[in-house]
C-alpha cells in the first residue's frame, strides 16, 4: 500500500494505557497495558496486529477508538487527534470508527431484534427512527449476505457466523473509515471463518475501509494481512510488511510465533524447527528493565538486560526492537535462522 | 415470515414474551384472577349491590342470603359490596408502596450499577441503611408520629422497599454492562442515558419483574397486617386487613366475617407470587429449544 506512506488514515505515537488498581490499604497497583506505541494505518490498508494472550492487543485497539482511557501519546484519525476529544464531539467522530468484536453471542443485544441493534448507529447519529432507517437496515443485511427478511429475528436464532455478519452490518451503518477488528473470527470455525473475512476483503474494497486487525492466528493475519504489528508484553517489537515478517522475522519472538503455526500437513510438520519458548508472559505489573523478551529469548545478551532496544530499520521494509539489529554488529541485518545460536528448542 | 411482515420493525420483546407467558398456565389463571379482582374492586361503584355505608340492621350478622350473597357485618353492611371497596384500597395501598420503591430503587440501582465508583458505594451504603429497618415496625413507628392514616404508612414502606429493588437492579445492570453489546453501544457513540434505557433496562427487566410482583404481594400483607392492628385505615373506610381485623369480634358467631376478606387476601397474594415466577420464566433469557 503506497498510500500509507504518504497520508496515513490513523497515526498513532507514542501511546500509552495504564491501569490502574486501586486498593484500600497499600500502594495502587498499576498495569502499563500499552507502552509507547507508534503505527499508521494507511487508507484502505488492513494492519495485523498480533501477540499472545495479555500482550495488549486488544488494549490497544480498545484505545484507538477510545473505549479504554489513554494515559498518554496521540491517536490521529484523518489528522484529526482524538485523545483530547471530549463528550458531545467525541461521540460524533465515533461514527467514522467502528469495532466489530470477538464473541458474536454477546455483541448483540439478545433482548432486541437484530433490525434493531442495526437502527441504532443510525438513530444516534442521524436521528431517524426505527421506521424511517429501516429500508437501510434491510440493505445492509444484504450486503452482509444475510436475507434481509431476518431483520426482525432475535440474535438467538442466528449461528456464531451469522451473528458476525450482522456485527459488521452494525459496524458499517454509518460508513466508517476505519474498523477495528477485535479477534473478529476466532470464536468461528474454521469455514465460517474463511466466509467472514472474505466478507471484510469485499467490504474493504468497495468502501476503502482500513482495518486493525487484531488476532492471535497467525494464519488467519497473513491472508487478510497488508502489514502486521507484533505485540509483546505491551510494546511493538516488530512492524513490517506482511511478506516480509513471515518470510523473514527480524525478531526473535516473531520467529517463535510463526514456528507456533501448525502446519496443515502433517508428514512436513516435522521438517520444520519448532521453537519452544519456556517461561511465562512476565508480570506486566512489573516488567523486567531492558527488553522485555530477554528471560524467554534464546539470543538473550548482556545488554538485554540492560536497555530496552530502540525500534530499528530492517532491511527489506518495516522497524524492529531488538538488540541482535543493533549492537549485535555480526548479526546486524541478518536472518534469524542463519544466525549460529543455540536456539532454546523443544528438549 | 412474509415479505409483508419485513417492511416494518417489529415491536421487540412484547410478541415473544406474550408467547412464552401464555404456555404457562398456573401464571396465565393467576394473572386472570388478579385482573378480576382488580376489575371488580375497581368497579365497585357500579357493580356493588349496596352503597359502602348503607345499613341494614335487621339483618345483621346475617350469612348469606338472596339479598346479602356473602352476609353482613355486625351493623348490617353489606360484607360483598364492602369487600369490593376495600379491594379498592387494599391494592392501590399495595401499589403506592411498591411505586415508590420502583421511582426510588430503579434508576438509582441503574446509575450505581452503570457508573460504579464512589457514587455506587454511597448509594449501596444508603441502601444497607435502610435495609435495617424492619419495614413493617418502620411503617409503625410512622403512624406513631403522624397519626393513623395509610398514605404515610405506605410511603415509608415503600421508602424501606426500594433497597431490594436497587440491589436486584444494581447487581443485574453490573452484569450487563460487562456484556459485548453495552461496549458495541458506547463504540456507536450512544449517549449514557440511551444506553441505560435501551440496552440495560430491557436486559434487568426480567429479575425486576420478578421482583415487583412479589414486592406487591408483600406490600399488600403489610397493609393488611397494619390495618388489623388499627393502624392502617382509618375505619368505617375498609381495607381487606382493616375487614379481617372488625370482623374478628366475630370471630365466634359469623366466621364468615374473618374468612373472606382472608381469601382475598390469600388470592391476591397467590396471584402475585405465581405471576412473578410466570415472569421469571417468561423473561428468562431465550435458549434454542424444538417448539
Amino acid at each position: 500500500m503506497t498510500a500509507s506512506d504518504t497520508d496515513p488514515l490513523v497515526r498513532v505515537r507514542g501511546l500509552n494505557v495504564t491501569f490502574a488498581q486501586k486498593r484500600l490499604l497499600g500502594p495502587t497497583r498499576s498495569v502499563r497495558a500499552v507502552h509507547d506505541i507508534d503505527f499508521d494505518i494507511g487508507r484502505g490498508e488492513t494492519l495485523g496486529l498480533v501477540g499472545e494472550s495479555g500482550s495488549g492487543k486488544s488494549t490497544t485497539g480498545r484505545a484507538l477508538l477510545r473505549l479504554v482511557p489513554v494515559e498518554s501519546g496521540s491517536v490521529q484519525l484523518a489528522g484529526q487527534e482524538l485523545t483530547k476529544l471530549r463528550g458531545g464531539e467525541l461521540r460524533k467522530l465515533r461514527a467514522a470508527m467502528q469495532m466489530v468484536f470477538q464473541d458474536p453471542y454477546s455483541s448483540l443485544d439478545p433482548s432486541t431484534t437484530v433490525g434493531a441493534s442495526i437502527t441504532e448507529p443510525f438513530r444516534v447519529h442521524q436521528g431517524l427512527s426505527r421506521n424511517q432507517a429501516w429500508p437501510r437496515v434491510l440493505e445492509l443485511l444484504e450486503l452482509v449476505g444475510l436475507p434481509a427478511s431476518h431483520a426482525n429475528r432475535y440474535p438467538y436464532e442466528f449461528s456464531g457466523g451469522q451473528r458476525q455478519r450482522i456485527a459488521i452490518a452494525r459496524a458499517l451503518a454509518l460508513h466508517p473509515k476505519l474498523i477495528v477488528c477485535d479477534e473478529a473470527v476466532s470464536a468461528l470455525d474454521v469455514s465460517t471463518q474463511n466466509q467472514v473475512i472474505n466478507l471484510l476483503e469485499e467490504l474493504r474494497a468497495e468502501f476503502e475501509l482500513s482495518y486493525l486487525f487484531i488476532a492471535h492466528d497467525l494464519a488467519v493475519v497473513r491472508h487478510i494481512a497488508h502489514r502486521v504489528a507484533v505485540m509483546y508484553l505491551g510494546r511493538l517489537v516488530e512492524v513490517g510488511p506482511a511478506e516480509r515478517v513471515y518470510e523473514r522475522p527480524a525478531h526473535p519472538y516473531t520467529e517463535a510465533l510463526l514456528s507456533a503455526i501448525p502446519v496443515p500437513n502433517p508428514q512436513r510438520a516435522g521438517e520444520r524447527e519448532r521453537i519452544v519458548l519456556h517461561g511465562d508472559l512476565p508480570d506486566p505489573a512489573d516488567p523486567p528493565a531492558g527488553c522485555p523478551f530477554q528471560n524467554r529469548c534464546g539470543y538473550a545478551m548482556d545488554i538485554c538486560r540492560e536497555s530496552m532496544p530502540p525500534m530499528t530499520e530492517v532491511a527489506d521494509g518495516g522497524t524492529v526492537a531488538c538488540h541482535l539489529q543493533t549492537t549485535g554488529p555480526r548479526l546486524a541485518g541478518a536472518v534469524l535462522r542463519d544466525a549460529n545460536l543455540s536456539v532454546g528448542s523443544g528438549q | 415470515m412474509s415479505d409483508h411482515a419485513i417492511e416494518h420493525p417489529q415491536a421487540p420483546g412484547l410478541r415473544r414474551f406474550l408467547r412464552r407467558f401464555r404456555t404457562n398456565r398456573t401464571a396465565l389463571v393467576a394473572a386472570v384472577v388478579l385482573a378480576l379482582v382488580t376489575i371488580i374492586s375497581l368497579s365497585a361503584p357500579l357493580l356493588a349491590p349496596y352503597s359502602l355505608h348503607e345499613i341494614d340492621v335487621p339483618n345483621r350478622l346475617s350469612g348469606p342470603t338472596p339479598e346479602h350473597w356473602l352476609g353482613t357485618d355486625s351493623l348490617g353492611r353489606d360484607t360483598l359490596s364492602r369487600l369490593m371497596y376495600a379491594g379498592q384500597v387494599s391494592l392501590a395501598a399495595a401499589g403506592l408502596a411498591v411505586a415508590i420503591a420502583i421511582v426510588l430503587g430503579v434508576p438509582l440501582g441503574l446509575l450505581a450499577g452503570y457508573r460504579g465508583g464512589v457514587l455506587d458505594w454511597l448509594l449501596g451504603r444508603g441502601a444497607d441503611v435502610l435495609m435495617t429497618f424492619p419495614a413493617v415496625v418502620l411503617a409503625m413507628a410512622i403512624i406513631a408520629a403522624t397519626g393513623p392514616g395509610l398514605t404515610n404508612a405506605m410511603i415509608a414502606l415503600g421508602v424501606v422497599y426500594s433497597p431490594r429493588l436497587f440491589r436486584v437492579v444494581r447487581s443485574a445492570t453490573l452484569s450487563v454492562r460487562q456484556e459485548t453489546y453495552v461496549e458495541a453501544s458506547i463504540s456507536i457513540g450512544t449517549p449514557a442515558l440511551s444506553i441505560i434505557a435501551r440496552r440495560i433496562l430491557p436486559n434487568v427487566l426480567s429479575p425486576l419483574l420478578v421482583q415487583i410482583s412479589l414486592m406487591l404481594a408483600a406490600a399488600l400483607l403489610a397493609e393488611a397486617a397494619l390495618s388489623l392492628l388499627g393502624l392502617g385505615v382509618v375505619p368505617p373506610t375498609p381495607s381487606w386487613g382493616g375487614l379481617l381485623g372488625v370482623g374478628f369480634t366475630e370471630i365466634r358467631t359469623t366466621p364468615l366475617l374473618v374468612w373472606l376478606p382472608g381469601i382475598a387476601i390469600a388470592i391476591t397474594t397467590l396471584s402475585f407470587n405465581l405471576i412473578g415466577d410466570g415472569l421469571r420464566d417468561a423473561l428468562g433469557r431465550e435458549t434454542r429449544k424444538g417448539d
